[in-house]
This record gives C-alpha cells, structure tokens and sequence, in this order.
C-alpha cells in the first residue's frame, strides 16, 4: 500500500512514524523481505560526512557608521567575495588565507565562525557619496552577523571515482595521499549510506527537500553544478561522472562543528566537510527496492590520478564492499584501500536525523520541484583568443 | 621491577651483519626485542629499527654492548601524538601509514592507532586533513 508525504508527517506529528537508518532498513529488508519492510518503516534516513569543495557562505556584515561599500574583503586574511551590495560578502571554502597558506582557508573562517570564535574583518572600499569610509579593520562572531548561511552549489555526490596512482613519485590530490606504483587506493563516498545511492532516480529527493545540513535543517535548493544525469549515465552498473549532485542551503547559527568540519590537503588546499542527511520515505515498495541497495551492489571506478589529462584512464570496477574490505586486487596485486569520507560520522547523522523526526521535530517536505532529467557532463571548450 | 621501553635505530657495519647481536641483547640483557623495521643482507651495511622492553640498568648494559661491537645507534626522541578530539575518522591517514599502525575498525569505522607498531615515518601528519596528526618531541 503506497504512503503520501502528507501521510507520513501525520504520523511524526502524531508521534507514531517507524524510521530507520539506511543500514538498518537494508538488515531488515534481508531479514523480512522488500513487501514486509516497506509496509512497516515510513522513513529511511541516510548520511554522509565527507570533503565537499564546493561549498561556502553567505554573509551580512550590517553597516558601520559612516557606512562602506566593501568591494575587498578578508576574513582572518582570507578574502570574500567584494562584487555584491555594500556589507554582503560569499566566502568559499578553499579560498586560502594570504598569510597562512594552505595550512588555514575559507572552510576555516567558516567552522571558527561556528565554534563562536572572533574573526578578523578587514575591508577596503573606493568610496562613494552614499558610503564615504575607505576601510575598516574589527571584529566579528556569528552572533553580530544579521544572516550567515552556507549556500554549497555543489554538495552530496552520488557517486564517485576511487583513485589510485601508477606514477613513481606521491602525488598530493583531493583524493588524498597516493603512494607511487599503486600503493593504496582511496575513496569518498559513504556507500550504501549515502543519500543520492538510496534514491537512485531522485523521486523523493529534488528542490525544497529539508535536509539535515551540518547540525541545521536546510534545503535542496538547485541541481548541483556537474549535475549529471541522462539515459547513458549508468554505464556497465557504474553511476558514470558521479552522477547527481545537490545544491544545498542551510543556516549557520543553527550549526555545529560536531557535523561541519574545516579541511586542509597537503599540496592542494582546503575543503570544508560537510554533514548531510537527507530523510527518505518509504512511499512503497518500489523505494523499499532502491533503499535495499546493498555495497555489494553499488559500484564505482578506480582511476589512476597520475595521469595529468581530463579523462583519465580507468584501470576497473569496484564494488563498495570490496573496497570497504581493506584491500582490492589491482593488476594482480592485493593493494591497500582507505576511506577518506568518515563512515562514522554519516552514521551519526542518520542516527541523529532519525531521533529527530522520531522526536517529531524535523517534518519531510516534497520537493516542488523535481530535479532535471536530462544533462550532461560537457567540457570546456577552448577557442582561440586573438 | 618496573620495565621500560625504548625505540630506537641501529646501524650495523657491513662486518657485523652476520652476528647474532640481537639475540646476545635477548639472551644477555633480558630484553624483550620487537623489530619494526629491518633491512640486512651479508656483507652490506645494515639497519635495524626495534623496540627495546626491559629495566633501566639492563636496556643501559644492551645499549653499552651494542657499542663496544661497533653498533650505531640512535634513540627515538620522537612519538607520534593523535589529537583524538580533532579527528572525524575519516581515514587519509590509514592510505600512508606504512606499518598499519593506523588502521581503520572496520565495524565502528573508527580510527585506531598502535603506537608500538608506529615507525614515526610522519607520513600521517602531513596526510590528515584536521591537522590531528602531530610530532612530539622530547628530550
């Protein structure tokens, strides 16, 4: 029998929802079957808790007297964005302090500003009529800011690629350390955990979604940039080019850095993990089916980095489970897999996602809009510039 | 008797390799010997990194053996520190440790970290991405 949305937030509201996390649901589909489990569980709660580049802030300063029109701005020496109205600024989380280097960058500035920390404003401007002052230096907390909201325009990854490298010297990428002549290999995603792999065709999961974001409730507020989806995008059981991706908004003041953590890669920069949890209703038993998915089931690519090209070479298929188990044959040879993604974090905010709406303080909200059914991956294209 | 342990590197002149000098260590001075990191053949110069367990007076009389057979040696004055609190369990550092001193629970997904089996190669301080890695030195 098919569940509505409206039906399921009846129960949380009458506290009489049966959710569960994603791992739970999967044991309980084993042990009772796909019809038995989509009639007894409402919700699913999914999670993941990885290194997210593509994420940042919005901020508003409020107006100093006389006012400034900020058109350079740094955070703890990291600049933000100068080009919006006079006191709003967008800070990116890799952008990298002036000083410090890769060692301190916008995810930083961020996850201090959580913590409740002081950070540094300095601020440049040309001067106009209506705001006369040239510079101001102070400092600023979450608590003075009048808005502070993460609006990440790429987050949640469906999948992505394992890598690996067949050089003969360490290469230092986002995908972390790789030791030369295939000496490890790593990967990102939280699997069968993860949000975008629960909902392989997106029908629950599309604009206006409440999602958990980092401690807060936020939104699915766009397609990610990247968003890739069309007929040829799972290719040999292989979701190709990552597949489907997120934007995502939610607000800082509601955060916590217990699910919102600031990164640094050695030779590459930093990056903000993000803490995502996304509730998925079990509508019937055809989202039991996708909800069931297993590691065993859910593959990726294993691809060598150290090859300085956009397409880079795909050495094979892998599945969850195997690269989970802590080594995978590649070319003959057992060679070592590491996690970058913190498993145990996205099972603490699917955890924590089900208490709350157990707790009938976090309500699922169909999506006005679905996310689109047809886009590419396309590349840059140089032309000539005379 | 209360034991002490100390990490350190030997050295091993290309004439002595073929010498049973760890086992005198074992066998003369009482010391309990673990071996982390060993690279020797016959006739080449050799390098040994072990843990040493014993009392203070017997680790002293090892070490004063090692010496009298021409052994260098140097003692570790470093240790690797996990800042547990910083980290998420994320697991960059598992994809470098080379002696699987880190490793990952693969039922809690939680980090762990054997210090005896840490060769302080310092490959995990500059691969965590929380900074939660770091070197202790003393003296």
């Amino acid at each position: 029998m098919a569940k509505t949305f409206d039906e399921i937030n009846e129960k949380i509201k009458d506290g009489k929802v049966v959710v569960l996390t994603a791992e739970e649901f999967k044991d309980l589909v084993e042990e009772k079957g796909v019809a038995q489990a989509a009639k007894e569980v409402d919700v699913v709660t999914t999670g993941t808790f990885s290194p997210m580049c593509s994420s940042g802030a919005f901020i508003n300063f409020g107006h100093s007297d006389p006012p400034i029109r900020m058109n350079r701005i740094w955070l703890n020496d990291v600049p933000a964005y100068g080009g919006l109205a006079a006191v709003d600024t967008y800070i990116g989380a890799t952008e990298l302090s002036e000083t410090q280097g890769f060692e301190y960058g916008g995810a930083h500035v961020i996850q201090d500003l959580i913590d409740g920390k002081k950070i540094k404003l300095r601020a440049e401007s040309y001067g106009t009529d209506c705001y006369p002052r040239k510079e101001i230096t102070t400092y600023i907390t979450l608590d003075d800011l009048n808005q502070a909201y993460l609006f990440n325009p790429r987050n949640a990854y469906q999948n992505y690629n394992a890598a690996t490298n067949s050089s003969d010297r360490i290469l230092y990428t986002y995908m972390g350390t790789l030791l030369p002549q295939y000496g490890n290999v790593t990967y990102c995603t939280s699997g069968e955990l993860s949000p975008l792999l629960n909902d392989p065709e997106l029908r629950t999961i599309g604009i206006g979604t409440r999602i958990f974001i980092g401690g807060a409730q936020g939104y699915v507020t766009w397609e990610g940039t990247q968003f890739v989806r069309n007929k040829e995008v799972i290719r040999d059981g292989v979701i190709q080019y990552s597949g489907a991706t997120l934007a995502v908004v939610g607000d800082m003041k509601q955060m916590s850095s217990r699910f919102i953590r600031a990164a640094s890669y050695e030779k590459y920069g930093t990056t903000l993990f993000v803490g995502i949890g996304i509730p998925i209703p079990v509508l019937d038993e055809d989202m039991a089916k996708f909800l069931a998915v297993r590691n065993r089931d859910i593959y990726t690519q294993v691809v060598d980095y150290s090859v300085p090209s956009r397409s880079r070479p795909v050495l094979r298929k892998v599945s969850y489970e195997e690269l989970r188990s802590g080594t995978i044959e590649l070319n003959g040879k057992k060679v070592p897999t590491a996690p970058l993604s913190s498993l145990r974090k996205a099972r603490e905010i699917a955890q924590v996602l089900k208490e709350m709406i157990l707790k009938g303080e976090f309500l699922l909200q169909e999506p006005i809009q679905k996310l689109p059914e047809d886009r590419r991956f396309n590349p840059l294209k140089e032309r000539e510039v005379k | 008797m209360q034991l002490q342990k100390i990490k350190l590197f030997m050295y091993f002149p290309p004439e002595k390799t073929d010498k049973p000098i760890t086992y005198r260590l074992v066998k003369d001075y009482d010391l309990m010997f673990n071996i982390l990191q060993a690279q020797i053949q016959p006739n080449k110069k050799g390098r040994l990194m072990a843990e040493l367990e014993g009392t203070a007076e017997n680790i002293e009389k090892g070490l004063q053996y090692l010496k009298e057979q021409g052994v260098q040696y140097r003692i570790f004055n470093k240790n690797i520190i996990w800042h547990e609190e910083k980290c998420v369990h994320c697991g960059a550092c598992t994809a470098v440790c080379p002696s699987r001193a880190l490793s990952m629970d693969r039922n809690e997904w939680k980090l762990t970290f054997d210090h005896s089996k840490c060769l302080i190669c310092e490959l995990c301080v500059k691969a965590c991405p929380l900074n939660a890695m770091d070197v202790n030195i003393f003296l």
